[in-house]
């Protein structure tokens, strides 16, 4: 999959009250829950995002609670992919397994500002940065997440297990 | 090679050999949870997978805690979609209305969860039964689904960190200092993807529920799992809340470890984590004389007996400042009870505090005690992250019992001992 879009980018230590806040989890609408998306960071932030842009955050992302509400909160707001420079380990799974695309890229996060434009080819795990030119390489997803991915999420995952 | 805790927990529940970090091994779990906010979500997926059963009836807990008694219409419904699953999948451990207490609390009071087991839950704090010696971690709904339909799931075994607390420690100073401390030194991300183990005489003479509020918090440092050797003392514990098995259990000599952390508690102040990080840390005398709106003593960290007594401690006797909320959440029916039978309650009513029911509400800005822009609380829940307790504009202290409690008297953020 390639995505072209804007980047958004985000601090360190992005927590899950701030992607969505608990307030908001009386639902599991993704289109409902997106509408809200980082209302925990700043009222209104989710209207700077159209299709298919890209949130670029910086350490420990995801970090906090194991509220799933938060990657589909995510890609409710129209968002396919997110590169961070490390992910919180539930959320890392949480992400995999709703199917929005992780790139971890460490201190290369740097490469990339607000409002960039960046291209995302999900496969290679490429990321050009449009804007500047720069070319950055994520790190490979770990061989049996990429399995889970290859069924196509873990539930289609769980679904061949449980056939 | 010898094996740390994390390793042995998971050989046990595995066929494969556990040869060391960054090993990925499928392994069976001996208990699957979630609750009234994540439940909903891992029922849609369990669904989605096709499944029609739970893998073993007895070994799915459900527990509607976050925001019950439900707070409003939509939350009501999120209740009814998990009443009525437990009740279609004849879910044994399903929790709600007068039987219901804060899952972290209440699971291992009923002996629901033990030493040695593999637990997950979608629920982040499920990290909290390390404190029993069981390798339990939190994910997230749709791992937890798949766990519920196929009783096993798949970890990468963690690298871990080694923390030894020794000496002696000080008045008002114990396990959520001893924790704060630890996170303030390895910072939020410190232990990420990583094994916290503890050790040390401090341990050894730690009762399960002060190893229980450590093993909570080890998800602050980022850590998948806090875990507490299996001792004489967790043994009895156990037993006594009816769980059947468990065997004493310490990491090998001659285990790996990535780093090891000693701590040593003499001299140590309470301590107090700032706005908006729980590894913004500091002796709670740098932080006294901050104005507080809010003191909430409850939580999965801090909810249990032990926590209610060292309030009342302080508590008794003394008026809760008029312009303070002190809000005392027992974090399950049992404890609430234990509180009336030792007289707390007299205590906490006659200072001026709000007593509720066994609730999440206010730790997560749910309800039952949320923040106003411009408001600061004083909390011994587990985070204190930008607008956690309500408004973006409000802030959250996290503490110990006996400081937050002396804190309500005083009005401003003070070291209990200078009460």
């Amino acid at each position: 999959m390639k995505v072209n879009g804007t980047a958004h980018k985000v601090g360190d230590h992005i927590d899950t009250d701030a992607i969505i806040p608990a307030r908001f989890l009386v639902t599991t609408d993704a289109k409902e829950l997106g509408a809200n998306c980082m209302e925990g960071l700043e009222a209104g932030w989710v209207k700077r995002v159209k299709d298919n842009d890209v949130m670029v955050g910086g350490v420990n992302f995801g970090c906090g609670s194991s509220r799933e509400h938060a990657p589909i909160s995510i890609l409710g707001a129209g968002i396919p992919v997110v590169l961070a420079h490390s992910f919180a380990r539930i959320f890392y799974r949480n992400g995999f397994n709703m199917g929005l695309v992780l790139l971890e890229i460490g201190d290369d996060v740097d490469k990339f500002s607000d409002t960039d434009e960046i291209e995302v080819d999900t496969a290679s795990g490429v990321i050009k940065n449009l804007t500047t030119g720069a070319t950055v390489q994520a790190a490979p997803v770990p061989p049996f997440m990429q399995e889970i991915l290859n069924a196509g999420g873990l539930v289609e995952y769980a679904k061949k297990k449980l056939a | 090679m010898g094996q740390t805790l994390a390793e042995k927990i998971l050989q046990n529940h595995t066929d494969e050999q556990v040869s060391g970090a960054g090993q990925i091994v499928q392994c069976k779990v001996d208990m699957v949870l979630a609750n009234d906010i994540t439940a909903p979500l891992a029922i849609k997926s369990f669904k989605a997978m096709g499944a029609n059963k739970v893998f073993d009836q007895d070994k799915v807990s459900l527990v509607c805690d976050h925001f019950t008694p439900n707070k409003d219409i939509d939350s009501a419904e999120q209740v009814k979609v998990v009443r009525d699953f437990a009740e279609e999948m004849g879910v044994t451990h399903y929790y709600e209305c007068g039987e219901v207490g804060v899952e972290h609390a209440l699971l291992p009071e009923k002996g629901i969860v033990g030493p040695g087991d593999i637990v997950v839950g979608a629920d982040s704090h499920t990290c909290t039964y390390g404190g029993l010696g069981a390798f339990a971690t939190g994910m997230g709904s749709t791992d937890v689904g798949a766990a519920m339909a196929l009783g096993e799931t798949w970890f990468k075994v963690p690298p871990t960190i080694r923390v030894n607390l020794t000496g002696t420690p000080g008045e008002y100073v114990g396990p959520k200092d001893y924790v704060l401390n630890q996170i303030g030194i390895l910072g939020v991300s410190g232990a990420l993807y990583k094994a916290l183990e503890y050790g040390g005489e401090v341990v050894d003479d730690m009762t399960l529920e002060g190893r229980m509020t450590i093993a909570n918090m080890a998800i602050e440092a980022g850590g998948k799992v806090g875990l507490f050797p299996v001792d004489q003392k967790t043994l009895n514990y156990s037993a006594n809340a009816g769980f059947k098995g468990g065997e004493m259990m310490t990491a090998d000599a001659d285990a790996v470890y990535e780093r090891v952390l000693d701590i040593d508690v003499t001299g140590m102040a309470p301590q107090v984590a700032c706005p908006h990080l729980p590894d913004n840390v500091k002796p709670v005398d740098e932080t006294a004389g901050l104005k507080i709106h809010q003191a909430v003593i409850g939580s999965c960290t801090n909810g249990r007996i032990e926590d209610m007594r060292l309030a009342a401690e302080v508590l008794k006797g003394r008026k809760v400042n008029p312009k303070v909320r002190c809000i005392i959440l027992p974090a399950t029916p049992s404890i609430w009870k234990a509180c009336m039978r030792e007289g707390l309650m007299e205590i906490f009513m006659d200072a001026g505090c709000i007593v509720g029911p066994p609730t999440c509400g206010p730790c997560l800005g749910g309800h039952m005690g949320i923040l106003a822009g411009g408001e600061r609380a004083i909390s011994t829940t587990n985070r204190n992250f930008k607008g956690r307790m309500g408004s973006l504009e409000s802030e959250v202290f996290l503490s110990n019992p006996a400081v937050a409690a002396a804190s309500a008297v005083a009005g401003e953020i003070i070291n209990p001992a200078k009460l």
